[in-house]
């Protein structure tokens, strides 16, 4: 029995402090089944008293091998992995394969097709908002606003349903374009959703902004500087919290951000509250940005017509020869992507989400990498909770807004 | 403005390093630098040039090419300048192993801590070079082009203790 215990100790000796190794201080191992975790996150905390003096971060418990998955898959098939890596973005992670694999081919993209992208990834934004919203609150003891929350993010998965079919998983995004285009009362919900938003948006601030005990467990709690949060490759609500206006939709554009107007907010202090506050000012930038799609919505073809990479529409198939080859040839063996590397970044409601994409020319990626940004946020959390007391770091762990599926892929 | 930038970075770093340019990578604009540099060069991008962030750090394997086997990919940006470029490392097959650029970047401890657990490329001088994705005691390295993507060998009666050994739980039912 000597033998394991010994090992352990050598595995610990240079993450926790002198003091613990003496027993001064308390090891404490919070996950991975603790609620406030937000999946399975495992952390090493050492304690004296109730103030952690280190926090070492142990993932891997939701690691299912998607990059080497993706690789033994064709291009088109593989996209149906990336909806699994960040469950709560769906649409976002498949905007971003889709973007990497034009960028590859030089594949066009209809501007109606442009536009609803931007649509479903707005929406997509909010309703991840809302789940971060509700369980931070959730963690921090206001149990009613996860109720609310939860409640419109229903809204936005019947949007999603109604376009692909799907509530969660939907990949309804394609290189090219969309899968199909959008249903018509997909309009007429969209609307019906942003006149009901705002006033919903302005119940949860009325119950959290200014509540005293909100503001006591979330101010001045979890500080980073703007310096050490660039430096620790943050990005997304947690740079902007500290300050800094990096946003990947206004720095490089894609998907005709470029035409819409919206502002970045950005905090000050970069701790616990002001990225709340943050976050909730990008659900109303998001309203925003999908008004004026919504209402710019284009005409016109819902996705490419170069048929090396997109199938031909059904009703030629009973015509045309060329598209019935199209149709075969893409059916049996998919699409060949020209040799070459790409790396696309979007942002996605956690921050910049990044794919790497490798092909050697043939019908399947030969490298596929996912810079998440759930993974780079964690890194950072023991530097957020050190000198804080255990109830604080639930606070910490909510704020940073992680998905430990998109972390360890 | 930012387009200039991303020139004279690009030649400067040319001239003084001699990096040539990636033909892979179609964007961003990419350099292809030597091992032994890339501490070097970081630091230059980092505090000359004004790439303070570190977006991108992973691996690519060659294999069953042994010259270079691996190529390490790293990417950054400029908040300043708002450009992005990208540096391809090329590493041997036998026992790979770089410098660490935790002390430039320290967001890349995570990212090198993956490319190790995946790849089995060793950071000289990392802080805390541990397994971090696959459990500790985890055998090989699954990113690696020689590694099977799974599918577990049907055991027959012939074969069954001869499989049986390979498999996991045979070490732990022995301690």
């Amino acid at each position: 029995m000597d033998e394991p215990l010994e090992v352990n100790y050598k595995e610990l000796q240079h993450l926790v402090s002198e003091r613990a190794l003496k027993g001064e201080t308390v090891l404490l191992n919070m996950g991975p089944q603790h609620p406030s975790t937000h999946g399975v996150l495992r952390l090493l905390l050492e304690l004296d008293g109730e103030v952690i003096v280190n926090c070492v971060p142990d993932i891997g418990f939701l690691h299912t091998g998607i990059e080497k998955n993706m690789e033994a898959k064709r291009w088109e098939l593989a996209e149906v992995m990336t909806d699994r890596t960040d469950y709560l973005n769906n649409t976002g992670n498949n905007l971003a394969y889709c973007l990497a694999i034009e960028k590859l081919t030089d594949l066009d993209v209809p501007p109606r097709a442009q536009a609803v992208r931007v649509i479903l990834v707005e929406l997509e934004r909010i309703s991840n908002h809302l789940v971060w919203l509700g369980t931070h609150a959730l963690d921090l003891a206001a149990m009613s606003l996860f109720l609310y929350c939860f409640r419109e993010r229903e809204s936005i998965l019947d949007i999603k349903e109604l376009c692909s079919g799907q509530r969660m998983m939907t990949t309804y995004f394609r290189p090219g374009g969309l899968w199909r285009d959008i249903p018509e009362e997909f309009e007429i919900a969209v609307r019906r959703f942003l006149r009901m938003m705002p006033e919903r948006i302005k119940e949860y601030e009325a119950l959290l902004t200014k509540n005293p005990i909100w503001m006591d467990r979330t101010r001045n709690i979890g500080k980073i500087s703007a310096e050490n949060a660039i430096n620790m490759s943050l990005t997304g609500p947690v740079l902007r919290g500290s300050g800094v206006a990096y946003d990947v939709r206004k720095a490089q554009p894609y998907s005709g951000y470029e035409q819409y107007d919206f502002i970045i907010p950005t905090g000050t202090h970069g701790d616990v509250y002001d990225r709340y506050l943050v976050r909730m000012e990008e659900m109303r930038q998001s309203l925003r940005i999908v008004q004026q799609a919504l209402d710019r919505l284009p005409y016109g073809p819902f996705r490419s017509n170069n048929r090396k990479y997109v199938p031909p529409p059904r009703a030629e198939l009973g015509t045309s020869m060329e598209a019935v080859i199209h149709h075969f040839k893409l059916w049996t063996e998919g699409f060949n992507v020209p040799k070459g590397a790409v790396y696309q970044p979007v942002e996605s409601p956690k921050g910049e989400l990044g794919y790497y994409l490798e092909s050697n020319g043939g019908n399947q990626p030969y490298r596929v990498h996912m810079r998440t940004p759930s993974f780079i946020h964690l890194q950072a959390l023991p530097l957020l909770c050190k000198g804080h007391l255990v109830s604080d770091l639930v606070g910490i762990i909510g704020s940073v807004d992680i998905v430990l599926g998109d972390c360890d892929r | 403005m930012s387009e200039e930038h991303l020139k004279t970075t690009l030649k400067a770093l040319k001239d003084r390093f001699g990096l040539r340019e990636s033909e892979l990578m179609k964007d961003p604009p990419t350099l292809v630098c030597e091992p032994g540099k890339i501490v070097e060069v970081s630091q230059v991008l980092r505090d000359e040039f004004a790439f303070n962030f570190l977006c991108e750090l992973t691996a690519v394997d060659y294999w069953p090419e042994e010259e270079p086997r691996y190529n390490l990919v790293y990417g950054y940006y400029s908040h300043a300048q708002n450009v992005r470029m990208a540096l391809r490392v090329p590493l041997n097959g036998d026992d790979p192993s770089i410098h660490t650029i935790e002390g430039v970047y320290k967001g890349a401890n995570w990212h090198e801590r993956e490319v190790w657990d995946m790849f089995g490329i060793k950071f000289e001088g990392h802080s805390d070079l541990r397994r971090i994705l696959m459990p500790y005691d985890w055998e090989g390295h699954p990113l690696r082009k020689d590694y099977p993507l799974g599918y577990e060998e049907p055991q027959f009666t012939f074969n069954f203790d001869e499989i049986d050994k390979r498999k996991h739980h045979g070490r732990y039912e022995e301690a």
